[in-house]
This record gives C-alpha cells, structure tokens and sequence, in this order.
C-alpha cells in the first residue's frame, strides 16, 4: 500500500496554530502569579491539556490521518489516566 | 517493492505511546510525592529559573511548527524550504539544549546534584523534588538529542533527495517524535517551573 494520504496542510495553518500555543503558555504563566493554591495545579494542567490536544490534532495530524489513529490515542490516554486515578484512590485511603 | 506507509506511521505511534506511559510513569510519582510534600515542592521551586523555562518552551513550540512546515514544505516538492525548516528546528534544539547546559550547570556549582553531599542533606521533600527534576529534565533531554540525531539525518535525506513528494514517511515518523518532545515539556514546564 503506497502513500495514500493527500491531504497538504497549508504552511499558514501551522502559523496559527503556533500563535495559539504561544497564546495559551502565556495564560498559563499569568494564571501561575494569582494563588488560588490547589486549584492552580488544575488550571495549569487543563491548559496543558488543551495545548496538547492542538499539537496532536493539527501538528501530529491527527485531524486528517484515518480516525484509527485518533482512536488509538484516545485509548491509551484513556488508560493512562485510569491508573492515575486508580493510584490516587489507593494513595488517599491508606 | 511493497511499502506501507500507514503501516510504518502506526509504528511510530505505538512507539509514542510506549513513551506517553513511560514518561507518564514519572508524572505519576512526582503527582503523588506533591501531594505528599506540597510545602517543601512548592519551596524547592524557587530554585528553578521559570524565565529559562518559559524561553525553552516557547523554543520548542516554535521548533514543533516548523518540522510541521518541512512536511508540508516536501508534500509541495519545495526541497530547499524542506531543508531550512528542519534547519531551523535543529537550532531550536540547539538553544534548548544550550538553556539545560546552563540551568544544570549552576545547579552542579552549587552543590545541587543527585547523591551530592548537599541534596542528601536536605529535606525530604526537597530531594524527591530534585531528583524528579533531574530525572524527568535529564530524560526528556535526552529524547530531545536522539530526536536532533533523527532529525539531522531525515535533513540530509531531503537534501539528497531519498526522502522526496513521493516518499516522506521518514520525515511524518520524525516529526512525530520530536511533537512527543514538545508534548512532555508542554507538561514538565508547568508542573516544575510554575508551582511557585
């Protein structure tokens, strides 16, 4: 099976991409300066998150490679995230 | 002769994950560990350079960008703008690297460093927070130099020509191991620099 996939992302695609990744680490280290203690640690992994789901979508391909891939991330994060909430439960009722 | 290169694409992907679990592993303890010892996580921060951290991860989005835009750059058939991109995200790597040669190296001057006399000295939680730092740091920048050794190569193939419009999947195999990069500082970054 050869290479199939015909799908050219337009270099300026990328541009905005990387205008929203700098924009989005910039809230990041705003948001870092007010204390709002433990809820800080969230908003800067949501934010993180977001970020990566954007590098995976559009820098990793994943919008435009067969749905497969997507699926197979998604999986994996999935269980990723599994055990660390599985590990927390164990942690925080010893 | 047969090729696949949604085969070898997918490849690549299994090896990211293999990497997401195992680099996970790390953030899992260090997840743990801060919760046990939010205090002395939250003063063992203040020794790491959150200015070096933020120029190092703008450094990287920018280096993500541009090995996205030599793909793009050999789908159109334009070499020469193949061959700058990756150029440009060699330097990127370059100045990262440069950064952590810096950080670490006033942490070894004073004393800093896994199994010195100093760390063991020090609290509980400031040596679990040292030693996930240089663990973490030191793995991820390890991944960034095997990435430029990749990226190098998959440069000079552009130029030679082996690696062309019709034939790129080395390059999309490439890119994608230096998008893991990013990705695991895009977590890093947040999580040691900015929990001051």
């Amino acid at each position: 099976m050869t290479h199939t996939e015909s799908h050219i992302t337009d270099y300026r695609v990328y541009g905005w991409v990387l205008l929203a990744l700098l924009i989005l680490t910039t809230i990041t280290i705003t948001v870092t300066w007010i204390d709002l203690s433990a809820l800080t640690v969230l908003v800067a992994l949501i934010i993180a998150s977001v970020k990566s789901f954007i590098v995976l979508r559009y820098f990793m391909h994943l919008k435009f490679e067969s749905r497969l891939f997507t699926v197979f991330v998604v999986m994996v994060l999935s269980i990723y995230i599994l055990v660390i909430a599985l590990t927390f439960f164990d942690y925080l009722l010893r | 002769m047969h090729r696949d290169d949604i085969g070898a694409k997918l490849g690549m992907w299994l090896f990211i994950f293999t990497e997401i679990l195992l680099f996970g592993g790390l953030f899992l303890v260090y997840a743990v560990m801060r919760h046990r010892y939010a205090d002395e996580f939250h003063q063992a921060a203040h020794q790491l350079n959150a200015f070096i951290g933020t120029v190092n991860t703008v450094v990287l989005l920018l280096s993500s960008a541009t090995v996205a835009m030599s793909i793009t750059a050999v789908q159109k058939g334009e070499k020469r703008k193949g061959v700058l991109f990756i150029l440009v995200t060699l330097i990127c790597a370059g100045i990262f690297l440069f950064n952590k040669y810096f950080e670490w190296g006033h942490k070894f001057s004073i004393g800093l460093y896994p199994g010195s006399d100093m760390m063991i000295g020090l609290k509980h939680g400031y040596i679990l927070f040292f030693s996930l730092y240089f663990f973490m740091t030191g793995l991820h920048v390890l991944h960034l130099i095997v990435g430029s050794i990749i990226l190098t190569v998959i440069m000079i193939r552009i130029q030679s020509g082996s690696i062309n419009k019709e034939r790129y999947v080395l390059l999309e195999n490439g890119g994608l191991y230096w998008h893991l990069v990013d990705l695991i500082w895009i977590f890093l970054f947040p999580l040691l620099y900015l929990i001051t």
